[in-house]
């Protein structure tokens, strides 16, 4: 559109680069020709077939799935396993990533160690589950030589399994994150506070945290993105019928199994919805308690 | 500085750490170990140790074919997301126009919704036009997070690149095409690096896309590894290990590979800026 008025009117084009339009801009166009015809439009597709449902008025579909508790469950399980894990990924990563902030002898190294399970990949997670946490594996056996536990703990094929197998690959992510905010805190303003007199706790709350709070908002965010989308690890170290059937498996069932691509999209559409809405409250928490920290420090 | 009180605080949380380091340890060794192992009943260590499940892992899943549709899709996903990308991160870094924070939610969008919710609609399309189920319906489909993180981890880069060095390319009359690759080009060159492999690890990990799109002949490892668990037919437990240790080695060497170039934390402060 931009192109066409620059060809014809010179004067337009010295006032249209004045706002910041000029040729450059058709560097976009690949990008968001991309970005158009591969998310918006099957998005929007999506949202449409998911207002043609196989029988019934438009908004059938959408009542089917709030009827059925058998539907209507999958969404509560998921935000069941998807907010623990989040929570625990980001409160866990905050101490380790406060104690390695700053200079530190094999910082490296340590971070490397800490971001490698990025690379085990859910099967090679479920796998190493079954087998180390199974009622013959390893851990089973060391706590029963100690005199721990007598039975075995029943760790995989149910809720913990998916827990634990999304702490494994989620926390490194939240760590990184956590740690390259709290690496970006300025260290000056907390030996100020000391110099002032204020005490470790206090430092932690008044300076750090407040600092640190809105990172950490979109730190959860981006982990609670990973998590709520659990698909392979809930039907691998999970009990994918019962009480780990996440919304994604009810969504793939509905789409790919029962070829019902209507309801599939709905499943989607009810999906995305849950997202922004818990990503829109953390971002309306984030800005209330950026304007705090803001307004105390004026 | 921090006296006796931040003490037993650290001791805690090296303890933690190191107890989970401990568990994944254990856990990973153990699906080493059955992956060579031959039989392992409620022993400590299987009976014998063989690694004829690698051989048998490597015909029975056509892992050549697998391992060639992975490369050729991580590939073409690289070079497309790099060649559209990083001009559009230059015209997001040097221009401000209306609009622009449309176009910059267009981009974060995708990164910000979760693949299976997306893919789902994305497969019904590309099915519709008999795209699914091909290879080019793979590369499609996993262009659709990794053109965005192209643009949003370039963005910064491109900002800390003096525009006066292109100022003065342009005044001695070079056009756009040879300002980019005379001078953007190698100036760009580490930032185009370090995007190209975290792509190639986002690609060769994507499991969700890859899964929803893929037909039976262009199925990535990550796929063909998740359908040798859970798809139909028993599967030797030792060969979906022998499998798992095969991807968990590659993923692995490509992320040392990425650590070389790029600092970890810094990428994601990078990214952050522009989220």
């Amino acid at each position: 559109m931009t192109a066409v008025a620059v060809a014809a009117k010179p004067s337009l084009r010295h006032r249209l680069a004045e706002r910041g339009i000029d040729r450059v801009l058709l560097l976009l166009v690949p990008g968001v020709v991309f970005a158009v015809a591969l998310f918006l439009y099957p998005f929007l597709y999506g949202l449409q077939l998911s207002f043609t449902p196989k029988k019934g008025g438009p908004f059938s579909n959408y009542a089917e799935f709030f009827r059925d508790p058998y539907l209507r469950n999958t969404m509560w399980t998921t935000l069941w396993i998807a907010l623990p894990a989040t929570l625990i990924n980001v409160l866990a990563s905050i101490p380790i990533a406060y104690v390695m902030r700053g200079k530190m002898r094999g910082k490296r190294t340590l971070t490397t160690i800490l971001v490698v399970p990025i690379t085990l990949g859910t099967v090679l997670t479920a796998q190493g589950l079954i087998t180390y946490t199974g009622p013959a594996g390893w851990l089973n056996k060391v706590l029963s030589a100690l005199g721990i536990s007598d039975e075995p703990l029943p760790l995989i094929h149910n809720y913990t399994g998916v827990l634990l197998s999304l702490v494994i690959t989620g926390f490194p992510f939240a760590f990184l994150l956590t740690l390259s905010y709290l690496s970006g805190i300025d260290p000056t303003l907390e030996r100020a506070a000391a110099t002032l007199g204020a005490s470790w706790g206090q430092r932690f709350r008044k300076i750090t945290m407040p600092l640190l709070a809105p990172g950490l908002a979109i730190t959860f965010c981006l982990s609670f993105v990973m998590a709520f989308s659990v698909f392979p690890s809930a039907n691998l170290v999970g009990d994918p019928s019962g009480t780990t059937r996440v919304i994604s498996i009810a969504a793939y069932h509905a789409a790919f199994e029962e070829y019902n691509f209507s309801m599939g999209s709905t499943i989607a559409m009810i999906m995305a919805v849950i997202m922004l809405l818990v990503i829109g409250l953390v971002l309306i928490w984030r800005t209330t308690l950026y304007r705090g920290a803001t307004g105390g420090k004026g | 500085m921090k006296g006796w009180v931040a003490r037993p605080g650290r001791w805690v949380v090296w303890a933690i750490v190191a107890f989970f380091f401990v568990n994944l340890i254990g856990l990973v060794l153990s699906v080493v170990i059955d992956s060579f192992g031959t039989q392992w009943f409620g022993t400590w260590l299987p009976e014998g140790f063989t690694t004829h499940w690698y051989g048998d892992a490597w015909r029975e899943f056509g892992l050549s074919q697998v391992l060639f549709t992975t490369g050729t899709v991580a590939v073409s996903v690289i070079v497309i997301s790099v060649l559209v990308g990083v001009p559009a991160a230059y015209a997001l870094a040097r221009r401000s126009f209306p609009g622009k924070q449309l176009v910059m939610l267009l981009f974060v969008l995708p990164i910000l919704i979760p693949p299976i919710t997306y893919g789902i609609p994305l497969a019904t399309v590309l099915y519709k036009f008999h795209i699914a189920g091909t290879m080019t319906g793979v590369i499609l489909a996993n262009l659709v997070p990794s053109i965005p993180f192209v643009v949003l981890t370039m963005t910064p880069f491109i900002e800390q690149i003096d525009p006066k060095i292109e100022a003065a390319a342009r005044m001695s009359g070079a056009r756009t095409l040879s300002v980019f690759t005379r001078i953007l080009g190698p100036l760009l060159l580490p930032g185009i690096l370090a995007a190209a492999i975290l792509v190639l690890v986002r690609t060769v990990g994507m499991f969700e896309l890859t899964f929803l799109v893929a037909g039976p002949d262009s199925t990535t490892l990550v796929v063909a590894l998740y359908n040798s668990v859970f798809g139909a037919g028993i599967r030797a437990n030792q060969q979906v290990d022998a499998m798992a240790t095969v991807y968990t080695a590659s993923m692995l060497v490509l992320l040392l590979i990425a650590l070389r170039f790029v600092n970890p934390t810094q990428l994601v402060t990078r990214v952050r800026e522009e989220t």
